[in-house]
C-alpha cells in the first residue's frame, strides 16, 4: 500500500548528490571556460558601453530630434512622431532621461544582437523541415522557462553585469523573429516560387529576389515582437546588474514606493508603444502593393 | 514537316512513395484504379510520346486530372518523370545538371502560367524584366526590353503598376511579356488564359496569334477548351487520364475522332468555322470550273457553292496545284456528321 500513497522518488541521498554533482560539473566548467567566455563577449560589452555613453553624452535636444526623425520615417506618421517627442518629454521632465538612454541603449543592442542571428536562423529552418523539427521544442523552451532559471547558469559563467544581462534579454526576445522568419518563407506563394524556379532563378536569387521580399512583412511582425519581449524583460535584466529603468522599479518594489515604481513602469510602456507604433507602420508601408489601386 | 523541336518519348510520371518500383507493373499495362487501389500510388502520366514542331503551335487539351499540367511542366522539367526521354533540339533534358537546366530555363524556354505568378512586390516593368535581371543582364538593357515588351503587349502607362493593381487579362499580359522578354525559343503556356474571363480570353488569343505570326515561336500551349485549342492550335494532342489519345491538325479531331470521348467533346462546336475544304477533296483531276483555296473554311465557302456551277468547286493546294473537288452536298453533311 505504502507504494501508492507515496511516489517512489529517488532516494535523498542519490538525489542531492545528483544535484551536487551537476553543480559541480558546471562550476568546474565556468572555472575553466569563464574568462574564455567573458574575452569572447568583450567586443559585444564594449559595444554595449559605448552605445550607452553615446546616448548619455548627447544633448538631449539632438536626441529628441532624433527620435522625432526615426519617429517620421517609419511611420510618416505626423501623430506618432508628435507623441513619440512629447513622451521623450515627459521621461526628462520627470528626471528618468538617464535611465531611460540606459534602456534604450541595451534594448536596441538586444534587437539588433536578435535580428542578426535570428533571421538566418529562421531562413534555415524555413529550407530543411528536419531544422524546424529540432528548433522548434528548442525556441518553446527558450519562451516558457521561467528567466530566473537560466539567469542562474548565465551567472554562474558571467557574473553580474552588462553582457549576461544581454543574453537574458536575448534568449527571452529571439524566438519571435526567428518563428516569423521561418513562417514568412513557408507561406510564401508557390506559384511564385514556380515561376521563378521556371524562369532559371538559382536559390539565392530566390531566396533574396523572391522569399525574403515577400516575406518581409511577417518578418517585421516578428522584430516588432522581439522588441517588446526585450522592454518587457528591462526589471529581470536589473536584477543582475544592467543598469536602466528596472533598477528604479526593483527599488521601489522592494521599499514600496508606489510613485517611483508607476513612473519607472508607465516610461517603459511609454517606449514599448513608441517602439510598436513605429514599426508597425513601417512595416505595414512595406505591404503596400498588396492593396488594390495605390496613390501612384 | 519540320524536325522535332521538343520530343517527348515514352514518358510516364507516378506520383507516390516509390514511383520506380511501380514503374514495370505499370509498363505491364496495370490500370490507374487498380495501381491506386493496390500500391497507393497515382498514375499522372502514361506512355505519352509526342514530337513537338519547330515554330508551331502545339496545343494540348485535356480535362482536368488529365495531366496536361504535368505534362508540360516535364518540358522544363519543373516535374521530374518516372520514366521515358525529353529532348529539345536534340539534347537530353533529363541528362542537365543543375546548372545546365537553369540555363536552359533562363534562355531557351520561358513559361506562362494559369495563376499568372507575378512577384506581387515588384512593378510590372520590373516583373517584365524578372528572366533578364536573372540572366544578369544590365540594368538599362532590361528596361529597354522591358519597356518594348510592355508596349507589344498593349500595356503602356501601366510600368509603375503592381500586379495587385491590375485586372487579370492585364496580369496575364504581363506574364506574357515577361516570357517574351527572354526571347526564348520555346514558349510554355499552362492554361494561360484559362483564368480570364470570355472576351479577354478571345482577345488575349488574338495578341497570341498576331505575335506568333511574326516571331514564330514554338509554343507548347495546354487548354481544356476545345474552342481554343481549335483556333490556336496548329496542331493538338488530347489526353485523358495521362494517356495519350488522339494527335493531329484540327481537321483529324474534328473530321476523325479517335474515340467517343473525343466525338463527345466535338459534338457542340461550329464545325463550319473548324472545317476546310481541303478536307473534304475528293480526287478529281478532270475539273475545270472555280477553284477555292483549301484554306477557306466551310462556312465561308457555303455560299460560293450554292451559286456555283453544279454545285461544285475546286480546291486548291497552298502550291496552287488542284488537290480535287467538292460539292455542296458534300459539304453540308460535313457540317452534321
Amino acid at each position: 500500500m505504502e507504494l501508492f500513497e507515496e511516489f517512489p522518488a529517488l532516494g535523498r541521498k542519490t538525489l542531492s548528490s545528483t544535484k551536487k554533482a551537476i553543480d559541480e560539473t558546471f562550476k568546474g566548467f565556468s572555472r575553466e571556460y569563464g574568462q574564455a567566455l567573458e574575452d569572447f563577449f568583450d567586443p559585444l560589452l564594449r559595444f554595449l558601453v559605448w552605445f550607452e555613453k553615446l546616448l548619455l553624452a548627447t544633448p538631449w535636444p539632438i536626441i529628441l530630434v532624433i527620435v522625432g526623425a526615426l519617429a517620421w520615417l517609419g511611420s510618416r506618421s505626423w501623430k506618432i512622431t508628435v507623441g513619440s517627442v512629447v513622451a521623450f518629454v515627459g521621461i526628462g521632465v520627470l528626471g528618468m532621461w538617464e535611465d531611460t538612454m540606459a534602456t534604450l541603449a541595451i534594448i536596441s543592442v538586444a534587437t539588433f544582437l536578435c535580428i542578426l542571428l535570428g533571421i538566418p536562423i529562421g531562413i534555415f529552418m524555413a529550407r530543411s523541415d528536419r531544422a524546424q523539427s529540432i528548433i522548434t521544442p528548442v525556441l518553446d523552451v527558450m519562451q516558457t522557462i521561467p528567466s530566473f532559471v537560466y539567469l542562474i547558469p548565465v551567472v554562474m559563467l558571467l557574473g553580474i553585469g552588462k553582457v549576461p544581462g544581454l543574453l537574458a534579454v536575448c534568449i527571452y526576445a529571439i524566438p519571435p523573429i526567428v518563428r516569423l522568419t521561418n513562417l514568412g518563407i513557408r507561406l510564401v506563394d508557390k506559384d511564385v516560387l514556380e515561376a521563378a524556379d521556371a524562369f532559371g532563378a538559382s536559390p539565392k536569387q530566390k531566396l533574396l529576389g523572391v522569399q525574403v521580399p515577400l516575406a518581409l512583412p511577417n518578418i517585421f511582425a516578428g522584430i516588432n515582437q522581439t522588441i517588446m519581449m526585450a522592454l518587457s524583460m528591462v526589471v529581470i535584466a536589473s536584477m543582475i546588474g544592467v543598469k536602466g529603468l528596472g533598477v528604479p522599479v526593483l527599488r521601489a518594489i522592494s521599499n514600496q514606493y508606489l510613485a517611483l515604481g508607476l513612473m519607472n513602469g508607465l516610461a517603459i510602456v511609454a517606449l514599448a508603444i513608441i517602439f510598436d507604433r513605429v514599426s508597425q507602420s513601417y512595416g505595414k508601408r512595406l505591404q503596400a502593393y498588396r492593396k488594390g489601386l495605390g496613390n501612384d | 514537316m519540320t524536325e522535332a523541336k521538343i520530343r517527348i518519348k515514352n514518358l510516364y510520371k507516378i506520383f507516390g512513395k516509390n514511383p520506380s518500383k511501380v514503374l514495370p507493373l505499370v509498363k505491364e499495362g496495370m490500370s490507374k484504379t487498380e495501381l491506386l487501389e493496390k500500391y497507393n500510388h497515382v498514375l499522372g502520366i502514361q506512355d505519352v510520346s509526342l514530337d513537338i514542331p519547330e515554330k508551331q503551335i502545339q496545343v494540348v487539351m485535356g480535362l482536368s486530372g488529365s495531366g496536361k499540367s504535368t505534362l508540360i511542366r516535364h518540358i522544363n522539367r519543373l516535374i521530374e518523370p518516372t520514366g521515358g526521354e525529353i529532348l529539345i533540339d536534340g539534347e537530353d533534358v533529363l541528362a542537365m545538371d543543375e546548372k545546365q537546366l537553369r540555363q536552359m530555363r533562363r534562355t531557351k524556354t520561358a513559361m506562362v502560367f494559369q495563376k499568372f505568378g507575378l512577384l506581387p512586390h515588384r512593378k510590372v516593368k520590373e516583373n517584365v524584366a524578372y528572366g533578364l535581371e536573372i540572366q544578369g543582364v544590365d540594368e538599362g538593357k532590361c528596361a529597354e526590353r522591358a519597356q518594348h515588351w510592355i508596349e507589344r503587349v498593349g500595356l503602356g502607362g501601366y510600368e509603375e503598376h503592381y500586379p495587385g493593381q491590375l485586372s487579370g487579362g492585364m496580369q496575364q499580359r504581363v506574364g506574357l511579356a515577361r516570357a517574351l522578354a527572354t526571347d526564348p525559343e520555346v514558349l510554355l503556356m499552362d492554361e494561360a488564359f484559362s483564368a480570364l474571363d470570355p472576351l479577354i480570353r478571345f482577345d488575349m488569343q488574338s495578341i497570341l496569334l498576331e505575335l506568333q505570326k511574326e516571331l514564330n515561336k514554338t509554343i507548347v500551349f495546354i487548354t481544356h477548351d476545345l474552342d481554343e485549342a481549335l483556333r490556336l492550335g496548329d496542331n493538338i494532342a488530347i489526353l485523358r487520364d495521362g494517356a495519350m489519345i488522339q494527335q493531329g491538325d484540327a481537321q483529324e479531331i474534328v473530321l476523325r475522332p479517335a474515340d467517343s470521348y473525343i466525338a463527345d467533346f466535338t459534338k457542340d462546336i461550329n464545325r463550319g468555322k473548324v472545317i476546310r475544304l481541303r478536307s473534304l477533296a475528293t480526287p478529281n483531276a478532270a475539273f475545270k470550273g472555280e477553284t477555292l483555296n483549301g484554306d477557306t473554311k466551310l462556312e465561308d465557302a457555303l455560299a460560293i457553292l450554292a451559286h456555283a456551277q453544279d454545285q461544285t468547286v475546286g480546291v486548291a493546294r497552298r502550291d496552287g496545284s488542284l488537290a480535287g473537288t467538292v460539292n455542296l452536298t458534300q459539304a453540308i453533311s460535313a457540317l452534321h456528321s
